[in-house]
C-alpha cells in the first residue's frame, strides 16, 4: 500500500471519528447523572389519607370505581394477598426514597441499564437503555413490569408496559395489567422530579398525571427492602373479603371527617378541574 | 495527518457548542423571548391530582399534613381566623407567589414584552411577572413587599425555565392559616412534557425556603395541562374561606 493510499484511509478513518464523536459524546453531554441516593420530599399527598374510601384525584372510569368500592382491605389477611406488591408506578407514590444505579458496556462505555432499588412491597425497577425491543404482548407480567428508555436532552423518559394488575392507590382504586407508565425524570441542581403519567384503558376515564421530587443524598439509600413474609392473620375459608359496590359502609368518611363531596372521594374524572369547585359549598369544610 | 488533526480538534469543539451552558452564551445577546428554548405560553389548567383536600377546598383548622412546619408555624396556624384575614384586607394571602401555583386555578402564560413572561390567575385574578435579564441588586430594590414579590428568570439547560422570587408580603401555604414569613424564597422549575395519548404537561417544581416557619424546603410539583383558548377562564377574586 502506497502513502497516498495510507493518508486517504486515515483521513477517513478521522472523518469517521469525528463524526461518532459529534453524535455520541453531545448526546452524552446532554445528559444528567442519576445514579446515587435520593431521599423522598414527601411535602405531597400521593397515597391518600388511608381512609378505605379516598380515590380523590384520581380519573376513575365508572369500571375502575365499581372495583375500587367493591375491595375490602381485610383481603390483604389472605396468604395470597399479603406480599402482592405495588406495580411499578408506585415509585412515584410510594413514601421511600431511591437508590439508582447503572450497569455500563464495558467496551463502548455506554449506560446499557439504569436500576432502581426496590422496597419490601415494590419490585426493583430495571431501565433499558440499549434501545432493546419490546417483548410481545403476551410476554410475562410482573409487579415491575418491561421499561426502556431514552434521553430527551437532559430528560430521561421511561415507558412501562407489562405490569401485573394491582392497585394505583392502597385502598383499592385498581390497575389493570393493560396498563402503561410514561415517566419523565427532570433533575434540577440537587433535586429529581419526576413526572408520571399513567394510562389504564380499563380503569381509568383518562391519564393519572402525577409527580413527586426528591433531594439528593449522601447517605445510602437501601437498595432492597426487608423481605416480605407471610403469616396467618385470621383469613378463614374460600371467599375474599369485599363489599357490594353501592353497599361500601365507608363511602361517606371522607365527607364526614373533611368535607370532601363524595363524587371526588370516588374519583369521578370532573373533581380534577378547578370549575369542580363551583359545585362545592362555600367552607365546606371550614370550621 | 492534516484531517486527521483538524477532526480531532474540531469534533470536541462541536460537542462543546452543542452542551447547553455554550447555549446560553450564544443566546445571550438575544431577547429572552426570542431565545426562549420552550415555549410555555398558553392557557393552562391544573390539574388537581394530589393534596386534593389542601387545593380544592379550604381545609379544617389544623389539617397541615405533610407540611414540614416548625414549632413557631404551628403556633400562627393554630391562630389562624379568616374573618380577621376578610376585614384587614388580607383575603389574598392564600394566593401569593409561595402557594399560587398550587391553587386550583388556570394561568394565563403571555410574554408582556421580550424580557418579561407575564403569569395570570383566574383563581384570586393574581399576576405575576418573570423578569429575565434581572439580578439580585434589583429585587432588594425592588421596593414594597408584594403577594408575588419580585421574580427573576431565566433559562436553564436545553429545555427548563428557572424562576428565583423573594420581596414577598407573608402569607399562607395552605388555605388555612399555614405561614411563610416575608423572607420566604420560593424556587422553581417549569418543564414541559406530552401526553402519550395527546396533549401537553407544564410541570412546576417549587421549593419554598423559609427558615422561620419551615423544617426543610418545601417541595412540591404540580401539574397543569395545556387548553386550546381561555373559553374556560373563570376570574374569581380572592377568599379566606
Amino acid at each position: 500500500m502506497g502513502s497516498n493510499a495510507v493518508r486517504r484511509k486515515m483521513n477517513r478513518s478521522a472523518l469517521i471519528f469525528g463524526a461518532l464523536c459529534l453524535v455520541a459524546c453531545s448526546s452524552a453531554f446532554a445528559q444528567m447523572e442519576l445514579n446515587g441516593s435520593w431521599t423522598p420530599r414527601n411535602h405531597e399527598f400521593l397515597t391518600g389519607d388511608g381512609l378505605p374510601v379516598d380515590f380523590t384525584g384520581i380519573p376513575l372510569s365508572e369500571e375502575g370505581r365499581i372495583r375500587a368500592l367493591s375491595y375490602s382491605e381485610s383481603q390483604l389477611e389472605m396468604v395470597e394477598h399479603q406480599c402482592q406488591g405495588w406495580p411499578a408506578f408506585y415509585l412515584v407514590q410510594g413514601p421511600f426514597g431511591l437508590r439508582i444505579w447503572s450497569e455500563t458496556d464495558p467496551l463502548k462505555g455506554n449506560v446499557i441499564s439504569y436500576t432502581i432499588g426496590g422496597w419490601e412491597d415494590r419490585a426493583p425497577m430495571t431501565i433499558w437503555m440499549d434501545g432493546r425491543p419490546r417483548p410481545s404482548q403476551y410476554a410475562l407480567h410482573t409487579r415491575s413490569g418491561f421499561t426502556t428508555g431514552t434521553w430527551e436532552g437532559n430528560t430521561l423518559v421511561t415507558y412501562t408496559t407489562h405490569m401485573k394488575a394491582g392497585f394505583l392507590r392502597k385502598t383499592g382504586a385498581p390497575s389493570s395489567d393493560e396498563a402503561t407508565t410514561t415517566m419523565r425524570f427532570y433533575r434540577h441542581a440537587d433535586i429529581l422530579t419526576i413526572l408520571e403519567i399513567i394510562e389504564d384503558p380499563i380503569y381509568l376515564a383518562e391519564p393519572w398525571i402525577l409527580s413527586r421530587s426528591f433531594q439528593l443524598s449522601a447517605t445510602p439509600q437501601p437498595p432492597i427492602g426487608p423481605p416480605c413474609i407471610t403469616a396467618y392473620e385470621g383469613s378463614v375459608g374460600p371467599t375474599a373479603p369485599h363489599y357490594l359496590p353501592e353497599k361500601n359502609p365507608f363511602v361517606n368518611e371522607m365527607t364526614t371527617k373533611y368535607g370532601v363531596p363524595r363524587d371526588a372521594a370516588i374519583g369521578k374524572p370532573e373533581t380534577l378541574y378547578p370549575e369542580y369547585r363551583r359545585k362545592i359549598p362555600p367552607a365546606t369544610a371550614v370550621q | 495527518m492534516r484531517v486527521l488533526f483538524i477532526a480531532t480538534l474540531v469534533a470536541p469543539l462541536f460537542v462543546v457548542l452543542q452542551t447547553p451552558a455554550a447555549g446560553q452564551d450564544r443566546n445571550a445577546a438575544a431577547t429572552a423571548k426570542a431565545s426562549a428554548p420552550i415555549d410555555i405560553t398558553g392557557y393552562w389548567v391544573a390539574l388537581v391530582t394530589e393534596d386534593w383536600r389542601f387545593r380544592m377546598i379550604t381545609p379544617r383548622k389544623g389539617d397541615y399534613q405533610p407540611v414540614p412546619m416548625t414549632p413557631e408555624a404551628r403556633k400562627v396556624a393554630d391562630a389562624w381566623d379568616p374573618s380577621a384575614d376578610e376585614a384587614s384586607g388580607n383575603q389574598c394571602k392564600a394566593y401569593g407567589a409561595a402557594a399560587i401555583m398550587r391553587l386550583a386555578a388556570r394561568f394565563h402564560i403571555t410574554w408582556q414584552d421580550d424580557s418579561t413572561l407575564r403569569i395570570e390567575s383566574d383563581y384570586g385574578t393574581q399576576t405575576r411577572l418573570l423578569r429575565f435579564n434581572s439580578s439580585t441588586q434589583t429585587a432588594s430594590a425592588a421596593g414594597e413587599r408584594t403577594w408575588q414579590g419580585y421574580s427573576s428568570a431565566q433559562w436553564e439547560g436545553p429545555a427548563s425555565l428557572k424562576v428565583s422570587t423573594s420581596n414577598l408580603r407573608s402569607g399562607y401555604l395552605r388555605k388555612n392559616g399555614v405561614p411563610y414569613s416575608e423572607n420566604a424564597t420560593v424556587t422553581e422549575y417549569f418543564d414541559l412534557a406530552p401526553i402519550p395519548s395527546g396533549g401537553q404537561v407544564l410541570l412546576v417544581t417549587a421549593i419554598v425556603d423559609d427558615p422561620q416557619y419551615l423544617r426543610q424546603p418545601f417541595t412540591t410539583s404540580s401539574q397543569f395541562k395545556k387548553e386550546a383558548d381561555g373559553s374556560k377562564w373563570d376570574p374569581t377574586p380572592c377568599a379566606a374561606k
